[in-house]
Formats: C-alpha cells, structure tokens, sequence
C-alpha cells in the first residue's frame, strides 16, 4: 500500500481537487489546505480536523487528500513569517470559501499591510459598507484563511483586541512579533 | 448524501482493499491492483451517489481490477508452468500455499472465499460485491472451500 505512490499519480492526472498538511507554528499544529487557485484553509490547533476536512469536501470538492509535498511553499513561507522574516506570502489564496460582505471585508483585510492595524469600522468601510461593523467583526472571526489574510490585524476602536478564531494569546503573539517586540517578551 | 474526504477512505479501508487484493491475486499484482483500485475510486467519487457502504464499494472496484489483473495475465505470451516463490507473507496470511491453492478456483468462487477471509464480511456483504444473492455467495464459499480441501487432502 504505497500511498506516496498514489498520490503521485494522482496528482498527475489532477484528481486531487484539494491537497492538505500539517504546519507547525510557534502556537501549536496548523493545518493548511490548498487547491490549484492557492491556500483555501488554515486551521488553527483547536479547531477539529475532522470537522475542517469535512467543510472542505462539502463545499470545495470531496477529492481532498493529505499531500504533504503539495504544501511543501506554503510552509516556507509561513516559517519565514513566524521568524518576522517575510511580510507578504507569495502564495495566492482561493477566496471560494467566502461570499457576499464577508468576501469584501476579507479582500480589504487582504490589503493591510504587515504592521499595520485597521479598527473594525475602517476595515467595514474599507469594504465599502461603513455601517456593516458587526459584519466586518463576523467576516474576521470565520476568517477561512487566517494569518494570511491578516484578521489579527483588525482591532476595536480604541485599541482593544476584540476577538480571534485562534485565541486571544496568538493574536497578541502575532501583533507584537509584527511590531518588532523581542521574542523573549513574547508569550511562547 | 455527505461524501467523506476521498483521504478518510484511505484511511479506514485501504490497508482493507490491500489485504482483499493480497488474498484475491498475490503480494507482487496487489500493489498495482491497489493503485488502480484506488485512481478509479478517486476518478469517480465526486459523482457517487447514494451510497451508504463505502468499503463494499471499494471492494466492488477492487475485484474488477483483480478480474482485469487475471485476464492480463492469461493473455501474456510466455505462461509459467509454476508459482514461483515468493518472500514469507505478513503475518495476517500465515499460509501462501493455502492462498495460491484459493486463487486456483474459478472467479466467484475465488472472490467470496478471499472475501470471507481477508476481509471478514459477511455473506450479504459478499453478495453485494460479487453481485448476487446472500445465498449464492454462501453456496460459492461452501464450494470454493470444498474445493481448497480436496486439493489440500490430495
């Protein structure tokens, strides 16, 4: 049962419509999901994989396999940006995950920049719907793609964190490692 | 219906697949078997409907390419005479001999034999991969067994 050999063949003849592995990150075991448009899913430690592969085949494609070299440029670049090294991923992202507002909200955060932070009611009119603040804060919270598109990045007017899909702590984490803070004052 | 990712298949049935195809055609044509079993099954999961027993249909798919395995094989021009030897077996096919002897018996038969003991279903289950009745699949593992015996006696 030589599975390496299967998926080998069968990427060659494109039958796997979504390809996933694991990532580690200084917050624990990140799963990451690719298709031929780009990353379409990561998944944070916490969250039950059983229950993200599922999603995935409902409502990308049920062909979704473990193939760890297919992820092979996503994990570079993610390992780069934990060390503060890389400030944009190359790897594009399949937005089919999202709809409506919330693909709006989620372009807009797309577009902030490394360092920089947005309040949920910028990031609403960003999207071109000032009022929508509420919705704004839905879209980053089921935020398909985190990290990449930088939910964490988006916080309550005043400066309050407001909330993270992956827990506060790794928000916090992600912030200061992007203001320059020394790893030691850091919480991992 | 859902359609678990193609990956959860992999992980529950296919050392299953794996062991049936060992059974069904020998250690050395199981591991292509098991590729073409598997790139059929993914070819056509998406379109799959209806169906509530995922590993009998993997099965179904397997015994075809056991079936196309053993036509190729006939129709190769230089037939040998013997089974050559081959390296000892994993520990879950303790006797080869045994199973070359189960391979030696006519489709059905072979097919519901391997599908009773390597892969533990039971006959309903063997009727739907084999494609006939809960009887007749109890009736093909009686006489294939029967068969294996009175090679095995002689």
């Amino acid at each position: 049962m030589n599975t390496a050999e299967f998926a080998r063949r069968a990427a060659a003849e494109g039958l796997i419509d979504v390809a996933y592995a694991g990532v580690d990150s200084p917050f624990g075991h990140l799963t990451a999901a690719v298709t031929d448009a780009g990353i379409v899913r990561l998944a944070f430690e916490g969250e039950e994989l059983d229950g993200v592969l599922q999603e995935l085949a409902d409502r990308v494609s049920p062909r979704v396999l473990e193939v760890p070299a297919r992820l092979d440029g996503v994990r570079r670049e993610l390992d780069e940006y934990f060390e503060g090294h890389r400030h944009q991923f190359t790897t594009p992202v399949d937005w089919r995950l999202s709809h409506g507002f919330h693909l709006k909200a989620r372009e807009a955060c797309y577009a902030i920049p490394f360092g920089k932070v947005l309040t949920y009611a910028e990031l609403a009119a960003a999207a071109g719907s000032p009022r929508a603040v509420r919705a704004a804060g839905q879209a980053m919270a089921r935020n398909p793609v985190p990290i990449v598109v930088p939910s964490h990045r988006v916080l309550r007017t005043g400066g309050a964190l407001g909330g993270y899909g992956g827990g506060l702590e790794v928000k916090r984490w992600l912030l200061d490692m992007e203001s320059g803070e020394p790893a030691d004052d850091r919480l991992f | 219906m859902k359609l678990p990712p193609f990956q959860m298949l992999l992980d529950e049935h296919g050392s299953d697949v794996h062991r049936y195809l060992a059974a069904r055609v020998g250690p050395v044509e199981a591991d292509d078997c098991w590729q073409e079993t598997m790139l059929s099954a993914l070819r056509a999961y998406p379109g799959l409907r209806h169906q509530t027993n995922l590993r009998g249909w993997l099965l179904r798919i397997a015994e075809r390419k056991a079936l196309d395995a053993f036509r190729a094989s006939r129709r190769r021009p230089v037939p040998v005479e013997e089974v050559p030897e081959r390296p000892a077996p994993p520990a879950e096919r303790p006797d080869p001999e045994l199973w070359q002897a189960v391979r030696r018996l006519p489709g059905k038969q072979r097919a519901a034999v391997t599908l009773r003991f390597a892969s533990d279903l039971d006959y309903a289950a063997i009727g739907r991969v084999i494609e006939c009745s809960e009887d007749a699949a109890r009736q093909n593992v009686r006489a294939g067994l029967a068969s294996v015996r009175r090679e095995w006696v002689r």
